[in-house]
C-alpha cells in the first residue's frame, strides 16, 4: 500500500455509502413490490372484525406476506391491548 | 422465429437509443437480419441515433392502425443492408400503441427477422411496458449511480411478472446487464459504484461495461451508430456484448483503470 492509498481510505469512500444505502432500499422495495394487491384492504377488513370485538389501535395489527422460494407465508400479528379493561 | 430482445432500463438518458443502435448493427453486422423499434411514441430519437431521420415516411403507428405495410415503413440502414429501423411516431399520443398491435407487428417481423430489438421509453408506462411485454431477453442497461441502479431493480421486478412469459407461465425472460458510462478512475477513487457492487445488488448476469466515452456524443452527432466506430472504446466494448450476447467468450473489458506512469508511481500495488 502507497502513501497515496493511506489517505484515501482514511475516510469512507461515497461509493460505499452509495452501495449501502442501496442494499437497504433495494431489499425493502422487492418486499413491498412482490407483495399481493390485496393486502391493504386485507389488513383494513380484518382491522375492523377486531375491532368490533377489541379495542385496538391502528397499528395493532400487523400483515406480513413472505415468499420463500414455492412457499408463500401470510403473517399476521394483533397486539391486544394490556390493559384490561378495554376489552369488552 | 425471432428472439426478441428489449433494451430497458426505468430510468431515462442512461444509454438505451445508444445501445439499442449499437446493438441492433453489431447483430446485423455479424450477419444476423435485425430490425430495431423505436417504442417512444412522441418522442422518437433512435432515428437520429441511426441517422435517419430524414427517410422516415409511416412510422410503427402506421403500421398498426393499417395505414401503411410494414414493408413500407422499415427503413433500411444505410450502413448496413441486414439491418431495419421501424421508428416511432412523432405525432400521435402514446395510447395509440395498442398490445393487440404491438403483438401483431412483432409476429410478422418474426417471419422474416433473426432479431428484433426493441428501443424501450424511460418510465413503467404504456410505451415502456408494451417494449418489454413480448421480450424474450432483456438488456437493462444501468448507470453505476444510485437512481439508475434503484429504476433498474424495479424495473428487473416488472419484467419478471408483467411480461407475456410470466403471464403465460412460461420460461422466464433472459436478463443481462449493461453497465453503461462507467468511469474505472472514479471506481478507483471510491466515487462511484464498482461492477461488483451494481451486480451484487441487482443480481444479473454482466453482459458487458461500457465506459464513459467521448466517442458516444461524436457517433450521435453523426447519426452513426457507435459501434462502427471501430477504434473507440465504446465500439468495441458494445462488439463485445454482442459477441458475448451471440455465445462467444470474450473477457471483460474496460473495468479496470489503466494507469498512465504518474498512476503507477503514487499508486503502489
Amino acid at each position: 500500500m502507497s502513501l497515496l492509498d493511506y489517505f484515501k481510505t482514511s475516510k469512507t469512500s461515497s461509493a460505499s455509502l452509495a452501495k449501502e444505502r442501496l442494499q437497504i432500499l433495494v431489499a425493502h422495495e422487492r418486499v413491498s413490490n412482490n407483495q399481493p394487491m390485496y393486502l391493504p384492504q386485507l389488513q383494513k377488513e380484518l382491522l375492523d372484525v377486531i375491532q368490533k370485538y377489541v379495542h385496538v389501535d391502528k397499528d395493532a395489527i400487523s400483515v406480513k406476506f413472505e415468499q420463500d422460494g414455492n412457499q408463500e407465508t401470510l403473517e399476521l400479528n394483533i397486539m391486544l391491548p394490556d390493559d384490561t379493561t378495554k376489552r369488552f | 422465429m425471432a428472439r426478441i430482445i428489449v433494451v430497458t432500463s426505468g430510468k431515462g438518458g442512461v444509454g438505451k437509443t445508444t445501445t439499442s443502435a449499437a446493438i441492433a448493427m453489431g447483430l446485423a453486422k455479424k450477419g444476423h437480419k435485425t430490425a430495431v423499434i423505436d417504442f417512444d411514441v412522441g418522442l422518437r430519437n433512435l432515428d437520429l441515433i441511426m441517422g435517419c431521420e430524414r427517410r422516415v415516411v409511416y412510422d410503427f403507428i402506421n403500421v398498426i392502425n393499417g395505414e401503411a405495410s410494414l414493408n413500407q415503413a422499415l427503413i433500411k440502414d444505410k450502413n448496413c443492408n441486414l439491418l431495419y429501423i421501424l421508428a416511432a411516431s412523432q405525432t400521435r399520443d402514446k395510447d395509440a400503441l395498442s398490445q393487440e398491435g404491438v403483438g401483431k407487428v412483432l409476429d410478422d417481423l418474426s417471419k422474416d427477422f433473426k432479431y428484433i430489438i426493441c428501443d424501450s421509453p424511460a418510465g413503467i408506462e404504456r410505451g415502456a411496458h408494451l417494449a418489454m411485454y413480448f421480450a424474450d431477453d432483456a438488456f437493462v442497461v444501468t448507470n453505476p449511480e444510485v437512481s439508475s441502479v434503484r429504476d433498474s431493480d424495479r424495473m428487473l421486478g416488472i419484467l419478471s411478472s408483467k411480461s407475456r412469459r410470466a403471464e403465460q407461465n412460461k420460461e422466464p425472460i433472459k436478463e443481462y446487464l449493461l453497465l453503461t458510462r462507467y468511469s474505472p478512475e472514479r471506481v478507483k477513487l471510491g466515487e462511484m459504484l464498482s461492477v461488483e457492487d451494481v451486480q451484487e445488488i441487482l443480481s444479473l448476469h454482466l453482459l458487458g461495461v461500457v465506459p464513459e466515452s467521448k466517442s458516444v456524443l461524436n457517433a450521435s452527432n453523426s447519426g452513426i451508430p457507435v459501434i462502427l466506430d471501430e477504434k473507440s472504446d465504446a465500439g468495441q466494448a458494445y462488439a463485445d456484448i454482442v459477441a458475448r450476447y451471440l455465445g462467444e467468450n470474450k473477457p471483460h473489458r474496460f473495468i479496470d483503470d489503466k494507469k498512465g506512469f504518474f498512476g503507477k508511481l503514487f499508486g503502489g500495488k
